[in-house]
């Protein structure tokens, strides 16, 4: 799972990132520079407290040459006008900062924090303009010579947003010395960027070139810049700088338009995967057992709503609510299928509307005893940290989590219900049932018991896919009600029985539907969608993979 | 010589010709005792009441369309409220244009969801339904149509059994899902109401009230007597063929697509008759009448009513919905386990409904009686009434038996 | 009566059919010759595709490739069941099927010849002349005391014999029937066999069974399907007699 280990570091990333700003502190890779002896630092930066401007510079480049983890902090501290010494005790620095009462006061060397100090105890170093902008041009290059490479792409992303000329050398330096690919993209973005504000005619030109198909958004706002028009003038002069930005404009624009079909493909295969969770377990009880389970769908609402029960359970543990959640609902909504078995359908075998509305009987009695237990309104599940979020692909592309977790565990279930059925005694029993019922129980397989434990089965994975739509929807009693009919028109796509035609057949509606949405939006999608599966089952009455033969025979 | 074969498949329905005379004495009794019966009185009928049952009434004639189908045939529609509220909703555009300029915002031809949602003229569906005639025949033709093109593409392809039901179900599901549009033009989400009259008669008036009533039970009796001729003609007995055995069916060379389309489609421009008759009286038509729960409640009534019969299907509709008001308003919490319940059972312990319940308990009473009178108590078993009404006389049969014996081997050898 | 043809008169001529089921050849380039007013008997172990041609025959199954001609006019392959029906083929299942919920006279209306439409069943009403027809056969079939009892109420040998009747009402020219003699006594099975040999005087019969006393005893023409194709033909001893048909019946 390259995914998932990816996805940790910039986890860990970010949480670090937020440790450290509470600090108010730039070190981003604390842990990772190697620290010098006090003195080292010690010496610049006591000529600091007296020296002009012109020496000050010189220390700076001196300071910038330490390879201290402190360095940062220091420097940081003086661009910000922040950074003072103690009147009283010599050798100490401090970056002063404004907390609830008063000011704070980190010791630079130490980090020691103080707080609230007086002001008046401490003498500010100051800076000029030309010594910002070193400042501006050593910090940036410092964070681009890191050692780690997450904080060479955060400090390369951030330099985008720069709109610094300063920064153009500092990006062309580390652009030589770097190594990573993906870092060197980033900086090459920025350095274009830069370039294409501030360079010649001919040089902004040439970087806007560059900057085709970048699907940043800040180079996107950046080339729109060029080609506001106000008051019937545009605001950017030069007539070829405008002519390229348009032309890499409209390259990316297409590019975006592209990655928004592929995020469109990605949400279709999301809904395709829920589709699938909630269908499957519906074809493995009408394929095995001929029956259609109307209760399918408050199964899944079961599923879900035990999700919302265990995360009551362990309110502070959210993260790990949902392992616990996946096999209780599959147990919870089983064994209600079990029973539902035991009680009522086992009665009605052979007669198969008959079964169609008892099972709908038994939805409704599921859904008001829902209503009933909890209440008629909608329970809120929390989302674990570890589904929130999304993966970024590029500027115009991120994939959410929580979809992205559900694809894969949809194909996990896929998986292990094929398992199941190919491998285990159990599915080999259940198969032959499907195929010849009579000879089946005549070869001793105890049809009674098999039909029960099917049915509990496919319950079960219902159970599941409401722990999975507990995360994209709202929890309440008709949240099984909005699935069934989809879940049908899959299983009638795919044809009952056949884990490969409600893969394809989930697949395909849940992207059919997702293409269709931007230009038929979400309600019309779905009624054609709809329509096309009514003049679909025209064609293949039995589904695309339908049995043919003798088996296919009622 | 009309009536002779009407009298006829009439007068084997024994409870049939119950059921017909008592739908025809409360069509003059209710409304009777409605508008003559001072208010204060014990017998006066209120208008509540009167509405209330005149709403059972429509339902009971939904109820019969699907046990012609559902009974006789063996097709499980669960849409047939999409016919009905297709008919309902003819009949509201017609209601719609009779309000006129009387609407909150004055527009003399735009209903008044339209002038909200800045609509310039009337969409091109609406002509015409200024005119009763014309929505009556759009009453019927909408429902028919749709079910013919629907049952057409359906029973062609011999998509049948649960699968059937499930596409009955996407159909109404995906019609309810374009009503709630606004831009299908026909009031999205709030439907069609604020009606005020029908044919120049104010809705609200006890009279009309009492008219509406009494068209809705003639209808059901004329839905029934329509529907006993279908079942009592041999067309009648090749649907039950149909339900029992498809395939032996096709092999004795009925076209079985073109007898199940028939009825559908006779069956769906009997539920929008039901839904044109409804929406007055309740005065109000949403998409919510599309929801697939609603069909599946139609069902659950002729279950109950005890399908395969007609009578069943209408005494079902009546007693499920007078518990559903009765519950709803006492304890609304239980409806749905009440629901629920009656699913389950009338499934596992009343496969015929209370009507065969009624019919078993009686033949039992029968037969008891007759063994107390020591007479023959043969058929004593419950093979009454279900699908069957012609039966040629006994005696004539056992005559022939006897003469042609020898006719039919030489016959058969010619 | 049939129309004569000058060359070879033939009620039914499968013609290299072929069927496939999931990659299963159910029928293998099959061909059969049926003159008018034959009977014949085919026999074959449990997959030698019996069924399966009376389904191709019947239009039930629609073959892969090949063509059945049906009076040396009609290719039955282009047509459905009730057009089958119609053109003079009746068939009956191996499992008896008869309308249950109807009663024996009303099974036998049903499959009376005429009224095929919609319409026409509308406003059908019974001539004296159907209903002598239908006591006829009722007498035929031996279930006049029956003729006013639902056809579910009857013993399995019954429905057997309804679903005959039901066949022979039709008038077919061509009669298709599976296994008859499944779950007859005896005396029923004896009977069946004398009512077919009398029948095939004037239809042409296609007889598919396992029971060989039977077989025996219908006394015509047997044609051995094996693996979905003709393995042998001849009376029944000279079949009986080939090394082929043994080793499949007996096992290799």
């Amino acid at each position: 799972m390259r995914m998932s280990s990816v996805w940790l570091k910039r986890l860990l990333h970010v949480t670090a990132v937020m440790t450290l700003l509470t600090v108010n502190t730039f070190m981003i890779a604390r842990e990772s520079l190697a620290a010098v002896p006090d003195e080292e630092l010690l010496a610049p930066m006591a000529e600091l407290k007296s020296a002009n401007f012109s020496k000050k510079a010189q220390l700076v480049v001196d300071l910038s040459n330490i390879e201290d983890e402190r360095v940062l902090l220091i420097l940081k501290g003086m661009l910000g006008g922040d950074l003072y010494y103690s009147k009283q005790s010599a050798d100490s620095f401090f970056v002063l900062s404004s907390g609830e009462s008063g000011y704070l006061a980190q010791n630079v060397l130490t980090a020691e924090m103080l707080s609230d100090i007086s002001k008046r105890d401490y003498k500010k170093i100051s800076v000029n303009n030309s010594l910002r902008r070193l400042l501006r041009e050593t910090l940036a290059s410092l964070q681009l010579r890191s050692p780690n490479v997450e904080t060479r792409i955060d400090a390369a992303r951030a330099m985008m947003k720069s709109d610094d000329e300063s920064n153009i050398k500092p990006l062309r330096q580390a652009l030589q010395a770097e190594e990573s690919a993906s870092v060197k993209k980033l900086l090459a973005v920025s350095e274009s960027m830069l370039v294409a504000r501030y360079g010649s005619s001919h040089e902004r030109v040439d970087a806007i070139g560059r900057l085709k198909g970048e699907l940043y958004p800040e180079v996107r706002s950046l080339l729109a810049g060029f080609l506001i028009e106000r008051d019937g003038a545009f605001l950017e002069a030069d007539s070829d700088v405008r002519k390229a930005a348009a032309e890499a404009l409209a390259s990316i624009e297409d590019l975006v338009a592209f990655n928004k079909g592929v995020e469109n493909v990605y949400f279709g295969i999301s809904l395709g995967a829920v589709l699938l969770l909630a269908a499957v377990g519906l074809s493995i009880t009408f394929g095995v057992m001929g029956v259609i389970n109307m209760a399918h769908g408050e199964m899944i609402m079961l599923g879900a709503y035990t999700t919302f029960v265990i995360q009551q359970l362990m309110p502070n543990h959210i993260d790990y609510s949902l392992l616990v959640a996946v096999p209780a609902a599959f147990l919870v909504s089983g064994l209600v299928g079990v029973i539902i078995e035991r009680g009522v359908i086992r009665h009605l075998y052979g007669r198969p509307l008959e079964t169609l509305l008892a099972t709908f009987g038994i939805s409704l009695i599921l859904q008001q005893a829902v209503r009933t237990i909890f209440s008629p309104l909608n329970q809120s599940v929390s989302t674990p940290s570890w589904m929130s979020g999304s993966l970024e692909i590029n500027g115009a592309l991120s994939l959410t989590y929580n979809r992205l977790y559900i694809i894969i565990f949809s194909l996990m279930v896929l998986f292990a219900l094929a398992m199941l059925l190919r491998k285990t005694l159990f599915g080999l029993q259940m198969r032959a049932v499907t195929q010849n019922r009579r000879m089946a129980s005549s070869m001793g397989i105890r049809t009674g018991w098999l039909d029960a434990l099917t049915f509990g089965l496919g319950s079960g994975i219902a159970g599941i896919a409401g722990v999975a739509l507990s995360q994209l929807t709202n929890v309440g009693p008709n949240l099984g009600q909005a699935y069934i009919i989809d879940s049908f028109m899959v299983v009638v796509f795919g044809g009952v029985g056949n884990l490969v035609g409600t893969f394809v057949g989930a697949m395909s509606l849940g992207i059919a539907n997702k293409m269709m949405e931007p230009f038929a939006g979400a309600v019309l999608a779905k009624i054609l969608v709809l329509v096309v599966i009514i003049l679909f089952i025209q064609k293949y009455p039995r589904g695309m993979f339908a049995l043919k033969g003798r088996a296919a025979e009622d | 010589m009309k009536l002779g074969p009407v009298t006829q498949f009439l007068m084997n329905d024994t409870a049939g010709k119950y059921l017909l005379s008592v739908l025809l004495g409360i069509a003059l009794v209710i409304p009777a005792l409605n508008l003559m019966m001072p208010e204060g009185s014990a017998l006066h009928v209120s208008t509540y009441t009167l509405t209330l049952l005149g709403k059972y009434l429509c339902y009971a004639l939904l109820a019969l369309a699907v046990d012609l189908i559902w009974g006789y045939c063996g097709i499980l529609s669960l849409g047939h409220g999409a016919f009905f509220a297709l008919g309902g909703y003819a009949m509201g555009m017609y209601l719609m244009r009779q309000i006129g300029d009387r609407g909150v915002y004055g527009h003399p031809e735009l209903p008044d969801f339209m002038v909200f949602l800045n609509w310039e003229e009337l969409p091109w569906y609406w002509f015409g339904f200024d005119n009763f005639f014309f929505a009556m025949i759009i009453v019927a033709l909408v429902p028919g149509i749709l079910a013919f093109v629907f049952g057409w593409l359906a029973f062609r392809s011999r998509v049948t059994g649960v699968y059937l039901s499930i596409i009955t179900q996407a159909l109404t599901y995906a019609l309810m899902l374009a009503f709630f549009r606004n831009d299908m033009g026909f009031g999205g989400n709030n439907g069609l109401t604020d009606f005020k009259d029908l044919l120049g008669y104010n809705l609200q008036s006890d009279t009309t009230r009492a008219v509406l009533f009494v068209a809705s039970a003639l209808s059901l009796v004329l839905g029934y007597i329509l529907c006993r001729y279908i079942v009592s003609s041999k067309l009648g007995r090749v649907m039950v063929s149909v339900r029992d055995a498809e395939s032996r069916t096709r092999f004795l060379g009925y076209r079985v697509d073109k007898f199940k389309l028939f009825v559908f489609v006779v069956s769906a421009v009997l539920a929008g008759v039901a839904g044109a008759l409804y929406v007055p009286q309740v005065g109000i038509i949403n998409p919510g009448e599309f929801s697939p729960i609603n069909s599946i409640e139609i069902i659950i009534w002729v279950a109950v009513g005890g399908r395969g019969t007609l009578y069943g299907a209408i005494v079902g509709a009546v007693l499920v919905n007078y518990a559903k008001t009765y519950f709803t308003a006492a304890f609304p919490e239980l409806w749905l386990f009440f629901l629920g319940a009656l699913f389950v059972v009338s499934t596992l312990y009343l496969p015929r409904g209370v009507v065969g319940l009624a019919e078993q308990i009686l033949e039992k009473w029968r037969s008891r009686h007759a063994a107390s009178l020591e007479t023959s108590g043969q058929n004593a078993t419950g093979q009454a009434a279900s699908a069957r009404d012609h039966s040629p006389p006994e005696d004539e049969k056992n005559d022939d038996a006897g003469t042609n014996r020898k006719s039919a081997v030489e016959l058969s050898t010619n | 009566m049939q129309a004569k043809h000058i060359s070879q008169p033939s009620i039914l001529y499968l013609n290299g059919v072929s069927v496939s089921f999931d990659g299963f050849k159910a029928l293998n380039s099959l061909s059969l010759d049926l003159r008018p007013g034959e009977l014949r008997a085919i026999i074959g172990p449990n997959g030698a595709g019996k069924t399966t041609m009376m389904d191709v025959i019947t239009g039930k199954t629609r073959p892969d490739e090949g063509e059945v001609i049906f009076n040396n006019r009609v290719d039955l392959t282009q047509h459905d069941e009730a057009a089958i029906a119609n053109m003079g083929v009746g068939r009956k299942f191996q499992k008896p099927t008869v309308i249950e919920s109807l009663t024996v006279f009303e099974n036998l209306e049903l499959a009376l010849a005429g009224g095929r439409s919609v319409l026409a069943s509308l406003f059908h009403k019974l001539g004296a002349r159907q209903k002598e027809r239908i006591d006829e056969i009722l007498v035929l079939v031996d279930l006049v005391q029956r003729s006013d009892e639902l056809a579910g109420a009857l013993s399995h040998g019954q429905k057997q014999w309804l679903e005959i009747g039901m066949l022979l009402i039709q008038e077919p020219e061509l009669l298709l029937i599976d296994e008859p003699a499944a779950g007859m006594t005896d005396v029923e099975t004896e009977k069946t066999a004398e009512l077919f040999k009398e029948v095939s005087k004037k239809h042409s019969l296609v007889v598919v069974e396992h029971d060989m006393d039977f077989v025996r005893a219908l006394e015509c023409k047997v044609t051995v399907l094996h693996e979905g194709r003709v393995l042998a033909e001849g009376s029944l001893d000279q079949v009986q007699k080939n090394e082929q048909v043994i080793e499949v019946y007996l096992g290799r």
